[in-house]
């Protein structure tokens, strides 16, 4: 890439626009950036600057973690919640998809209902918490509903979107070979979208994580939201903290696996990364 | 010239398409009369806007004229059939698919017996020159090899007919030189009725038996120019005085539309 003719007037390496890389370093700055806030963290703390009830040290965190491995609270929190996000989001992709590829695929579905689910999707799911207890009571069954709240709406236009941008010559291959609508749906257009399916996928995954505290506001009594919430009322700021940063990881674990997964489901994609 | 001779496939009786959103509607096509024979390979031009892919598309029954009538071997199009074959000049493959399964998925409505078919999907393969990539994936092609299995894919069937839309406008001059060479080699082995858009004046002549010049907004047929060149031809032809002649005749049929629709939008 580097054109040696002109290197005076180069700018130096990293920082032209779009400039490529190289990967090491696009790695090395990924960690960089978390070390550095966890050294400015440390350096608050370790000098008495902040007291531990506004931030407590980064070992009293990781302390707390430990705890909460140790006394089993956290392996059980952890598969309560996810049990949680996993029906939620599964509950709200298997309706989102023949919604979003029905919208996809036909106007008069889309002009039915993209009104509706676009005004709903704007309403806040916090606000819906008391009438989910109504209907939903208050086990699992009502945290599921947030958290299918929180995703379904979203999910169905994002599909909707990934079901039009594929090629309309495609779907007119199809129709000049004589294949029926149905034929074309199920073999052309559903593969077609379904690298933009799966992205949908992933990135909402990502927001049924994020509602989880919410989820677990009311009448929960473990969760990983709801240890958060508790703390709140001890002003235990490192119990806090730790379920955050946990949620977070978690989060990561779950992207970097549907990424993984995308990779190997389709291999034959153009722009994957 | 040639074409009188020969059976009629194509009748194109007062076409016109009009185009509406909201208030507004577009004339894209005023009144198109045009009679192709059968075999006859035929290269439409005119500016941008002259409504040449949507004739095309008409004939290809993926969309409806708004006056008169399309006709092959005398029925009348009412939608997509596989008596034609399109390719599109975003090659528009099957990414899931390897090139074979890209080509053999042609032949599945098709009623062969596997063997058949397997057969003929390597035939085509060997006949666009893509030996030894049956198992590639598209995304691992370049923009010329893709074309290449579009035009396989859209030839294994046996149409009688193959719609072209600017196949090779997306391609680099050389690759394209090459394809169009390649084309008409399939195509003197597999004699169809061709219908071949472009906006590249040599490619129209170099291919054509016969070239239509479209006057633009709103369309219709300003020139018809049988091309009377002989085949096989090769790739020097572009600078016989015949082939200049048509492309001098051609060029400024073209520059006048370009002119009237220059002045238009002046106004």
């Amino acid at each position: 890439m580097a054109t040696s003719n002109q290197s005076s007037k180069k700018p130096t390496g990293i920082f032209r626009l779009r400039q490529e890389i190289p990967g090491w370093l696009f790695t090395a700055s990924g960690f960089a950036v978390p070390a550095i806030i966890l050294l400015l963290w440390w350096g608050l703390t370790a000098g008495g600057l902040v007291r531990p009830l506004f931030l407590p040290s980064p070992a009293a965190v990781l302390g707390e973690g430990w705890r909460q491995l140790t006394e089993g609270i956290l392996l059980r929190d952890a598969s309560v919640s996810i049990y949680r996000i996993v029906v939620g989001w599964l509950a709200a992709t298997i309706v989102a998809v023949p919604v979003g590829i029905l919208m996809g695929n036909y106007r008069i579905i889309e002009g039915a209902l993209e009104p509706l689910i676009s005004t709903v999707r704007y309403m806040p799911v916090v606000a819906l918490i008391p009438l989910s207890i109504l209907w939903a009571g208050i086990g699992d069954g009502q945290k599921i509903l947030i958290l299918f709240l929180g995703t379904f709406f979203q999910q169905a236009l994002m599909i909707m979107d990934n079901v039009k941008n594929i090629d309309m010559n495609l779907i007119r291959a199809g129709q000049t070979l004589g294949f029926s609508n149905g034929e074309i749906l199920r073999r052309i257009i559903l593969p077609a979208a379904s690298p933009g399916i799966w992205d949908t996928f992933r990135i909402t995954m990502g927001w049924t994580w994020t509602y989880l505290v919410v989820a677990e506001l009311v009448a929960a009594n473990e969760g990983l939201g709801r240890r958060i919430m508790d703390a709140q009322r001890y002003l235990a700021t490192d119990t806090i903290i730790w379920g955050t940063l946990f949620i977070g990881l978690l989060g990561l674990l779950t992207d970097y696996l549907f990424k993984l997964g995308g990779r190997s489901l389709f291999r034959w994609h153009g722009d994957a990364r | 010239m040639t074409s009188m001779s020969r059976n009629i496939k194509i009748v194109i009786e007062g076409v016109g398409k009009t185009f509406r959103s909201g208030e507004a509607s577009t004339v894209a096509i005023d009144r198109i009369d045009l009679s192709i024979a059968e075999k006859e390979f035929v290269s439409i031009v005119g500016t941008s806007g002259c409504g040449k892919s949507t004739l095309l598309n008409m004939v290809g029954g993926l969309e409806t004229p708004t006056s008169g009538a399309i006709s092959i071997d005398g029925r009348l199009v009412t939608k997509p059939g596989r008596d034609r074959g399109f390719v599109f000049q975003s090659y528009s493959l099957f990414e899931w698919m390897t090139v074979e399964r890209n080509i053999d998925f042609s032949l599945e409505k098709s009623k062969l017996p596997k063997a058949e078919r397997v057969e003929l999907v390597r035939h085509f393969v060997q006949a666009v020159g893509l030996a030894g990539f049956e198992k590639a994936y598209p995304k691992q092609l370049s923009g010329g090899m893709r074309q290449r299995v579009a035009i396989a894919r859209a030839l294994v069937y046996k149409p009688s007919i193959l719609l072209m839309d600017e196949p090779f406008g997306a391609l680099d001059a050389q690759t394209r030189g090459m394809m169009q060479e390649l084309l008409l080699r399939v195509w003197e082995d597999n004699k169809v009725t061709v219908l071949f858009v472009t906006h590249d004046v040599d490619e129209a002549i170099f291919l054509a038996d016969r070239v239509i010049v479209l006057a633009s907004r709103p369309g219709k047929v300003k020139q018809d120019i049988p091309i009377d060149l002989e085949r096989p031809r090769s790739f020097d032809i572009v600078t016989d005085g015949r082939f200049t002649d048509y492309k001098r005749k051609i060029l400024a049929d073209i520059r006048e539309e370009t002119l009237k629709i220059m002045a238009l939008e002046r106004v």
